[in-house]
């Protein structure tokens, strides 16, 4: 049984697998049909393999936006393994390109998607990132969903900078019926947060999600007052914050790379939120923040609506990614057979 | 890992096997262009954009230019350059005037990348510059508070907001704008909209209606810098769909290379009007595509830093100061006459962004270079008597009471310059030695206008 097939009957279990996997197949559908009909387009065109054929290959991936050094890396194990094979046929490697794929995003096993939630007492969960990629609408969703879970889940505004953003919170707090704790803009964020985690506690919250303002990674004041806020929270709450999600929107390109790896030296990132992936976002840079700097994808934006925001599942999103081209191979073999 | 290569350090390599050789070959220039494309794609550009770029670069280059050039790298780098900023340059940042007022300026863009801050700042830039006096219309229905945001950016910039709140259609909001516009005899109406996705139908067909209903002089993109290479779909969908006229390019106080710049110029052919400078509201400045050429090759502005010492600096001048180096006899004269040089060149913290990699590095980027205190260093030299000047070790304490004096600065600051200037003549002896012996050591002292 091919590895794609394995795939496919791993998520036609449950009905519930199943949903997710057609949110996946359906939010990614502009993604998918535009890599992998370039793909197809590849193996379609090239008779054997060639100096062209990696160049192209190498085109597809890095209009993906996958990382630059993750793409040269695997074009370079991908000739290794034609030498060893000994082929020069582009379908020896077309599988191989897959499992490269899902063994980037799923590769090692201790790098769970789980979030890390305490089964009592207080989770805080901090969420960082530049300006504009969707801090605020992560955190109401997510609220959303605890919320849903039953758990008691509350606020914390520490964007106290960007005009407007005190009230964008205040309002994903209305409408999930959540706490929202908060300052008047233009304060001490630290302060803010201090507040909200003495809050929490006293409140007997079980998550508290703090939302922070964007920065650029390069503007070193911005970067430690981030540290001052983290301190603050591992100050009140011992082992806090449980997570540190570095929300990145999918449309960016290289410079998601630099800022992980300045985010996570500053504040110790525990896992990546790929927002706007839905769209044409390929968000391949995904793969190489896992490959290069070790910090795994949490969650997924697929689209606009409250449960849009998906748990991430490196299988299902090659599956996603792969579908398409894979089917159609799966039932061309299937009439050979036949025939 | 990570390490983001400019291309001069790409084209290293090459040049090293080159010159062994003595000579270029078509696949030496063919070498090149690979460290081209690469230094490229890993700026961002768009592959397809990259491919018919080099094309060209490859012509150039293969003909007369880089091949029989003695220094066939910098020959690249040049011609990489020029064809960069001939395709990004042309037109000055200017914004339209409608014959009738009020003149209409619509900013468009995906979610998050910068619409409102944009919007607030091109108000500004409008009263401060032009004298003009805009609305602002908060016709994000969609994200939460968007309407607050623009209202409290109102707020700090004094100026009227038009809202209708959230339960009136864009359309009908943008209509009532202008009209109140009119009324209020404000020139310009700055409709800022919700961020959407290109692909959204609903919400594009939204745009246009918007367009057909306010005939705007201006419709801007407003683009992430650090967008990848997404960029040219979404540059290219929002101008078909709606015909923009301008892009303005967000973030670039960042540390991204920008290569989205040129996908979309290239894609669009719409000129990029300003860039997004920093977080405060008057941080939005003019597009410079010399400056983006550099920056998406990984390197400071190298070429007019060259340019403007060539044109200023006397060759025979600086071969006499050479040697002067070399013997140790330089003196107060040489100082002053290198002074003026530099400073013929232009601002000091100018020349100093132009160096490469001087934003990176650590006590550099943030140099503030005062020409006030170099005028004092100057007036300190004057002060000096002939003889003072050429052997500076006669200087007593009486001396440099007078100078002190002469100068209308304190002891203290004599003190220091002769300090520097010792420390100074120490370093270029060292560094003429290590010219000798090739080796590299020791820092640079500090300079005595720093």
């Amino acid at each position: 049984m091919s590895f794609f097939k394995k795939l496919k009957d791993k998520f036609s279990g449950s009905q519930e697998q199943e949903q997710t996997t057609e949110k996946y197949t359906e939010g990614l559908k502009k993604t998918r049909s535009g890599f992998s009909e370039k793909m197809n387009n590849l193996f379609a065109r090239y008779r054997k393999i060639d100096e062209d054929f990696f160049e192209e290959l190498e085109e597809i991936l890095i209009g993906a936006d996958v990382g630059f050094d993750t793409v040269m890396e695997l074009i370079d194990e991908l000739k290794l393994e034609v030498k060893r094979q000994n082929t020069n046929e582009p379908e020896a490697i077309r599988e191989i390109i897959t499992e490269k794929f899902v063994d980037i995003y799923a590769g090692d096993d201790e790098m769970s998607s789980e979030l890390n939630i305490q089964d009592t007492g207080l989770t805080v969960i901090l969420f960082v990132g530049v300006n504009g990629v969707g801090k605020t609408t992560t955190i109401g969703k997510l609220a959303h969903q605890f919320k849903t879970e039953g758990k008691k889940v509350m606020l914390a505004a520490g964007d106290t900078f960007r005009a407007g953003a005190i009230e964008q919170l205040e309002v994903w707090g209305e409408r999930t019926g959540v706490d929202v704790i908060k300052q008047t803009e233009g304060s001490d964020p630290a302060a803010v947060m201090y507040d909200a985690v003495r809050a929490a506690k006293s409140r007997g919250a079980d998550i508290l999600l703090c939302d922070t303002a964007g920065r650029l990674q390069n503007k070193v004041n911005l970067m430690n007052e981030l540290q001052k806020v983290k301190r603050v929270i591992e100050r009140e709450v011992p082992e806090a914050p449980h997570e540190v999600l570095l929300v990145v929107d999918a449309t960016t390109g290289q410079n998601a790379l630099i800022q992980a790896k300045t985010f996570k030296e500053a504040t110790d990132v525990s896992g990546i939120v790929l927002t706007k992936l839905d769209g044409t976002a390929k968000g391949g840079i995904a793969l190489a923040i896992r490959k290069e700097l070790g910090v795994p994808v949490k969650f997924v934006g697929l689209g606009e609506k409250m449960d849009d925001l998906q748990p991430f599942d490196a299988e299902k999103y090659a599956y996603g990614l792969f579908a398409q081209a894979f089917e159609q191979k799966e039932s061309e073999s299937a009439d050979e057979t036949a025939e | 890992m990570m390490a983001f290569e400019g291309l001069a350090e790409r084209l290293q390599g090459t040049m090293q096997k080159i010159r062994g050789k003595g000579k270029v070959s078509e696949s030496d220039v063919k070498e090149m262009m690979r460290e081209v494309r690469l230094a490229l794609l890993e700026a961002d550009v768009n592959f397809k954009v990259v491919k018919q770029f080099v094309k060209k670069v490859s012509e150039r280059s293969v003909g007369q230019e880089v091949m029989k050039s003695l220094t066939p790298g910098q020959q690249v780098i040049k011609v990489v350059k020029e064809e960069l900023t001939a395709l990004m340059g042309g037109e000055e940042s200017r914004i339209g005037t409608a014959k009738r007022p009020p003149t209409v300026i619509m900013m468009v863009g995906l979610q998050g990348a910068g619409k409102t801050t944009t919007t607030g700042k091109l108000a500004n830039l409008l009263r401060k510059k032009y004298n003009r006096k805009p609305l602002l219309v908060a016709a994000d229905i969609y994200r939460p508070a968007a309407i607050k945001q623009l209202e409290t950016l109102g707020k700090q910039l004094d100026m009227p907001v038009f809202s209708m709140g959230d339960q009136v259609s864009p359309v009908e909001i943008a209509k009532q704008a202008i009209q109140k516009a009119k009324d209020d005899h404000l020139d310009y109406v700055l409709i800022d909209t919700a961020g959407r996705l290109h692909i959204d139908e609903g919400l594009m067909d939204e745009l246009k209606q918007i367009k057909e209903l306010s005939s705007p002089e201006e419709i801007f993109l407003v683009v992430d810098s650090m967008t990848g290479q997404d960029a040219v779909n979404v540059a290219e969908s929002f101008n078909e769909q709606l015909g923009i006229t301008g892009v303005v390019l967000t973030k670039l106080d960042g540390d991204t290379r920008g290569g989205a710049a040129l996908s979309i110029r290239a894609v669009t052919g719409k000129p990029i009007k300003f860039v997004g400078m920093g977080e405060k509201l008057d941080a939005l400045e003019q597009f410079h595509p010399e400056r983006m050429a550099s920056r998406i090759l990984g390197m400071g502005d190298v070429l007019s830093l060259i340019e403007k010492a060539q044109t200023n600096v006397d060759e025979t001048k600086a071969k006499e100061l050479e040697q002067k180096m070399r013997t140790m006899s330089f003196t107060f004269d040489d100082f002053l006459d290198q002074l003026g040089q530099v400073r013929s060149m232009g601002p000091l913290d100018e020349i100093l962004k132009m160096l490469p990699g001087a934003n990176k590095m650590k006590g550099l980027n943030n140099v503030q270079v005062d020409e006030k205190q170099i005028g004092r260093v100057e007036a300190i030299i004057r002060s000096m008597t002939k003889d003072e000047k050429q052997q500076p070790e006669i200087i007593n304490s009486g001396r440099r009471k007078r100078i002190a004096r002469g100068s209308g600065t304190s002891i203290q600051e004599v003190n220091r310059l002769l300090k520097q200037f010792e420390d100074m003549k120490k370093m270029m002896k060292q560094m003429s030695s290590m010219q000798q012996k090739g080796k590299k050591k020791g820092g640079m002292p500090k300079l005595p206008f720093m």
